[in-house]
């Protein structure tokens, strides 16, 4: 490959790509391609707008869906909740009144916002894409720049369709290696999370690359990058290849025929030049990550499921011990135990992190001809109505139903209690989620993040157990 | 937006790292649609118990910190979740200024387009400021925007670091989408004529006809 005389990094030049101009104090007006809404950040921007008599500037670069607030059962009757149902109806007059895009409640591309976006090839590589929401970083998995705004930057992008910002740093996390069978997306990504902390990335936008990066699917690499803000990062991106312009190709808003050529061409452009600077790197080699879960309330407090939960009195630094101390006592957890075997009340896979149809067909694959244990609840909540419809194509839902699992409607459901899916006081859940904060599921209930196959493993043993136990035929015959 | 100029208060130590945004407000108050009235949820899991009951432990039910207006925290303040309903409640229970080692960067903006002044500080200096706040109503802090200075109440001077820009738009509580607007208009248009643009499709209508995801993950 020729050596440019700049060698400048993906996320160089998207950000290049995306100037309107540069401010004389470096800060860059930055324009934006896509805008994604939902109905709990947008309501007082809309109002903002509203009130200055701004139209919205772009309504063909803009794409709404209600997802955070919905019920996930019975879709036929209206939402019972009050508050949450004018939430919902704020948002549908505000498409209305505005003329923004929309995917009704009842329609079945309705769905959780970062699995929809790409689902209809409405997020694509090469692009710059916000969200009042930080898992917004989901979309970077194609090779865009995404990420999570607040709700005056949302009336700032609805206004001018630009932001004011600062260029982030240049960090660069590359897994090399292949992962052993049983080890997931999610299991890398905990594992760097658990490497480099809940601060680690801040102040940059994070390239994942390496071998194991590139063998992963979309699925996989949305997984990853969705979970860069658990990492600290502005965003996290992986570049355009191959598996990216196969999967984009024939979604109905990607570019069609002779432009999604061009358009491909143009996206071949952005993987990082040999020889681009980055201002941190870290390496992981695939072959040492384990099938991970966390055990404390911070997504850097992460296990390999065979690991024993710390010891305050390891810790030299006095607020480190103190944490661990506060922390264990309200997981419910010994200093020193064993996390494997750790029961659990509640199954949850969901949420923008794990609801695609690759995580319901690798639970699944856990689940065949398995019951859920007693005395747990276990719900699998699709990304959207068509991973829910695609999955009922395949049987997966009987594989669910039949295991002992609610199979709901699309939407945010227990990632983060604020819809009636929620964890009750003490109550302890393996979650497919993305973040484990106290009361994020519920007041004070306790979060377990593990990948999907880890939760059908937790929800047939009733205990936080390590899945390559349940899959060792199936992981011979991969083998093999 | 109020501008943020000088701010004489009582300051609140809370003296934990990875103060996320969930704890500032969970999720279940999220379901307004206005940008006021959450400052009675502010740390609503550890204020309150499960009964709805205060807290008599936590700093902000202290009979001394019921007012500050000043929150003091170790690192990584406001991680997680992008909520700007997390400095609306701040501010709605009167917290103008928050300080801390470190700050995640979605929330640090955030607070920034709602008149509070966040400052960084070094982790010893967060310390001595919170052993400051630890004596209450007899310790008030002032904070100075425009010479970069908080005053302890020993006299002692603390500067900190801001960039000018944000610091400007503090001081003069500025609307940001009527200056972008404003100062930038002509350049956006010319930005959205540029040739280079022409790929980008519109949202507005699918270009195929909607399907559904078949048994291999491909759209029929």
């Amino acid at each position: 490959m020729q050596h440019p005389a700049n060698p400048r990094t993906l996320y160089d030049k998207i950000w290049d790509d995306h100037v309107v101009k540069t401010l004389d104090d470096g800060t860059s007006l930055l324009y934006i391609d896509r805008h994604l809404l939902h109905e709990v950040t947008s309501p007082q921007a809309f109002e903002s707008l509203r009130a200055a008599g701004r139209p919205v500037r772009r309504p063909d670069a803009t794409m709404a869906v209600a997802d955070h607030n919905v019920p996930t059962s019975d879709r036929s009757q209206p939402v019972e909740d009050p508050q949450s149902r004018l939430q919902i109806e704020t948002l549908e007059a505000n498409v209305k009144e505005f003329g923004v895009p929309y995917f009704p409640l009842r329609s079945r591309q309705q769905g959780i916002v970062h699995v929809v976006g790409p689902e209809q090839g409405v997020s694509l590589p090469g692009m710059t894409i916000v969200c009042g929401d930080s898992h917004t970083s989901t979309h970077g998995a194609f090779g865009s720049l995404a990420f999570g705004i607040g709700t005056s930057e949302v009336e700032h992008v609805l206004a001018t369709q630009t932001l004011l910002q600062k260029r982030s740093k240049n960090m660069r996390v590359r897994v090399e290696g292949d992962v052993a069978p049983g080890v997931t997306a999610k299991d890398i990504m905990l594992s760097i999370i658990g490497r480099i902390g809940t601060a680690g990335g801040t102040g940059h936008v994070i390239e994942f690359a390496g071998s194991a990066i590139r063998n992963l699917d979309m699925a996989g690499r949305m997984t990853l990058c969705n979970m860069s803000i658990e990492a600290g990062a502005r965003a996290g991106m992986v570049a355009p290849d191959e598996t990216t312009f196969a999967y984009v190709k024939g979604r109905p808003f990607a570019p069609q025929g002779e432009a999604f050529e061009q358009a491909v061409a143009y996206w071949k452009t952005l993987a990082t030049d040999d020889g681009a600077h980055f201002d941190e790197e870290v390496v992981l080699d695939a072959a040492a990550i384990t099938p991970s879960v966390t055990w404390g309330t911070s997504p850097e407090d992460v296990l390999p499921i065979t690991g024993t939960v710390p010891r305050p009195e390891e810790f030299a630094d006095p607020a480190k011990a103190e944490r661990i101390r506060r922390t264990l006592a309200y997981m419910g957890l010994e200093a020193g135990q064993k996390i494997a075997g750790t029961p659990v009340d509640v199954v949850f896979i969901g949420s923008c992190t794990n609801s695609r149809i690759e995580d319901l067909r690798a639970a699944a694959a856990v689940l065949k001809g398995r019951k859920v244990a007693e005395g747990v609840r276990a719900m699998v909540v699709p990304g959207s109505g068509l991973v829910r419809y695609a999955a009922e194509q395949e049987g997966l839902d009987k594989i669910f139903r039949e295991a002992g699992f609610e199979w709901r409607e699309a939407g945010c459901s227990m990632c983060l209690g604020m819809n009636p899916d929620k964890l009750s006081a003490g109550q302890r859940s393996a979650s497919t989620s993305n973040r484990n904060f106290e009361g994020r599921q519920g007041p004070d209930g306790r979060t377990h993040l593990c990948s999907p196959t880890m939760a059908a493993a937790a929800a047939v043993t009733g205990t936080l157990c390590d899945a390559r136990d349940l899959l060792k035929p199936e992981l011979a015959e991969g083998a093999a | 937006m109020e501008k943020f100029t000088r701010l004489t208060s009582v300051a609140a130590a809370l003296p934990q790292e990875n103060v996320d945004t969930d704890q500032i407000i969970p999720a279940r108050f999220l379901k307004t649609i206005h940008r006021t009235g959450l400052g009675k949820h502010l740390f609503a899991g550890q204020r309150y118990d499960a009964e709805g009951k205060e807290n008599p432990d936590f700093v902000l039910n202290k009979p001394a910190y019921r007012k500050a207006g000043i929150l003091i925290t170790l690192d990584n303040l406001g991680c997680g979740s992008s909520r700007e309903h997390a400095p609306w409640a701040l501010l709605d229970f009167g917290i103008r200024c928050v300080i801390a080692p470190s700050f995640a960067d979605i929330f640090y903006n955030n607070c920034f387009k709602n008149g509070i002044l966040p400052i960084r500080l070094p982790r010893e200096q967060c310390l001595a400021l919170m052993e400051d706040a630890s004596h209450g109503e007899n310790a008030r802090l002032t904070v100075d925007l425009e010479k970069q200075e908080i005053h302890r109440p020993d006299g002692e001077v603390v500067t900190f670091e801001m960039d000018p820009f944000r610091r400007q738009v503090l001081l003069e509580g500025l609307d940001d989408v009527a200056q972008t607007l404003k100062t930038h208009e002509e350049a956006i248009r010319a930005f959205e004529a540029r040739p280079s643009r022409a790929w980008v499709p519109s949202t507005k209508q699918a270009s195929r006809p909607q399907s559904v995801i078949g048994a291999k993950g491909e759209t029929a």
